[in-house]
């Protein structure tokens, strides 16, 4: 299988202190990539360097080939981070209309109404997204980034805030992603879900990237597992 | 083609969002005529003297007000981490930018017409003689706030004084902009039409447009991204 994710002895820095060192992971397509580690390891800023949102100092990053910034790079990614990303005054409808005008998507109306109803937001699809809970701007956040039916998906946490059903309801959606040979990572704190969902494991540490590998039964099992393996004490 | 029908979209967006929260213009708006009555008690409306200095009050009302229109711009875009969606979108960074000034430009143009009937009932003075030519130079000399307001906003929209710190990068370079227009504006006011010093003007307003749309489209990736 072909990489289309491919980081290779990526360092960053904030200041002097250095976020990533020296990571390298190689995401082949149609492949989902669970992103581990603990509250500052650097799963966010890799994730924000692959959407081509933040630099690095050294190292090479590739997306199909190509630098992340590229007008088809971004074409072609799906990106979730910590914000929703979505307008606050504006409606579930109206705003993921404008991001499918801006992703040129065809029959726009047609597929905003079928995502709306996707994420079971049909019924208030017409509200100020202000006057939703977390979890349903959560759903809306998801409905825009697969809306334009990305190749690569980048998603920050995107189980947070979201109950059962909705969590049922995104295991499908990236089931459904990878279907169609989309390649995926998330980073997430919910091993459960993203060890029944990920193809492929990466645990990153203090910058460091201590595993990357395929998903074993074992994980499966024991999804606390690469922790207590790979991690130093006292992490899982 | 499908980097204007983007930036268009940008602009409807934003537009928009003013019309349901009607934040800047509001403020801008408030604030105009608020400085034009002012300016009204300070002056005697029927002396000569007032047809000498409405121009320039009348563009230092309108530089002011945008000031609040082309804060609001980027800083729209702060909360749920909205910019950094647009920047990892299939959005071009220059429709972005271009977006953001077509949509101050409508708001701004907005302020103006509101500000112009206050002008013109508390000034005493004929402003509406020439409406083509006036239409004109409120486009020109707009267009140009717009851009290099949408321009210096995406620059300075991650720092904590933006408000204080946009105006003051931003008035000097609006200085040739500013001179041009209030003396377009000063013929039409006197009710003069347009002799080749006007259109001179005319023509450095129209290459102030051109020099900063161009070097908003050649460094968007720089400005948003860098």
């Amino acid at each position: 299988m072909t990489a289309a994710i491919e980081i290779a002895h990526i360092w960053k820095y904030y200041g002097d202190y250095p976020a990533l060192r020296d990571c390298t992971l190689s995401v082949a397509e149609g492949s989902c990539c669970a992103l581990l580690g603990r509250n500052g390891a650097g799963k966010t800023t890799l994730l924000r360097i692959l959407a081509g949102l933040s630099h690095f100092q050294r190292g090479t990053v590739r997306l199909f080939g190509t630098a992340p910034r590229t007008g088809e790079t971004r074409r072609r990614t799906g990106f979730l981070g910590h914000g929703i990303g979505v307008y606050e005054d504006l409606s579930a409808r109206e705003n993921l209309q404008f991001f499918a005008r801006i992703a040129d998507v065809p029959n726009a109306r047609g597929v905003v109404s079928g995502w709306l109803e996707r994420v079971g937001l049909e019924r208030v699809a017409d509200m100020p997204v202000r006057q939703f809970s977390r979890g349903m701007r959560q759903r809306l956040a998801l409905a825009r980034t697969f809306l334009h039916a990305p190749n690569v998906l980048l998603l920050d946490e995107p189980f947070t805030s979201l109950d059962d059903r909705a969590i049922h309801m995104l295991s499908q959606l990236l089931v459904e992603a990878r279907a169609r040979q989309a390649t995926i990572i998330l980073s997430t704190h919910q091993l459960r879900e993203a060890m029944a969902i990920a193809s492929h494991v990466a645990l990153i540490e203090n910058g460091r990237l201590r595993f990357s590998g395929e998903r074993t039964q074992a994980m499966l099992d024991d999804p606390a597992l690469l922790y207590r393996l790979h991690a130093e004490p006292g992490a899982a | 083609m499908k980097a204007f029908k983007q930036a268009f979209s940008v602009a409807r967006k934003d537009l928009a969002l003013e019309l349901r929260t009607k934040e800047s213009v509001n403020a801008a708006g408030a604030f105009s005529i608020a400085i034009l009555i002012l300016f009204s008690f300070a002056f005697d409306p029927f002396s000569e003297a007032i047809h000498e200095l409405a121009a320039g009050l009348l563009w230092l009302t309108f530089a002011f007000a945008g000031a609040l229109v082309f804060n609001r711009g980027f800083a729209r875009e702060l909360p749920n981490e909205c910019l950094d969606t647009l920047l990892a979108s299939p959005l071009a960074p220059s429709s972005l930018l271009i977006g953001k000034a077509i949509g101050v430009f409508f708001l701004l143009l907005l302020v103006e017409v509101v500000s112009l009937f206050v002008f013109g009932v508390f000034y005493n003075i004929r402003w509406w003689l020439h409406p083509g030519e006036l239409a004109l130079t409120c486009a020109l000399a707009s267009w140009g706030i717009a851009i290099t307001g949408s321009v210096f906003g995406a620059l300075t929209v991650n720092l904590r004084l933006r408000e204080l710190m946009l105006p003051v990068i931003i008035y000097p370079l609006l200085v040739p902009l500013l001179v041009g227009a209030i003396e377009m504006t000063n013929a039409l006011l006197g009710n003069q039409p347009f002799t080749s010093y006007e259109w001179l003007w005319a023509k450095v307003l129209i290459v102030f447009d051109i020099v900063f749309t161009s070097l908003a489209i050649a460094l968007a990736e720089t400005i948003l991204v860098n």
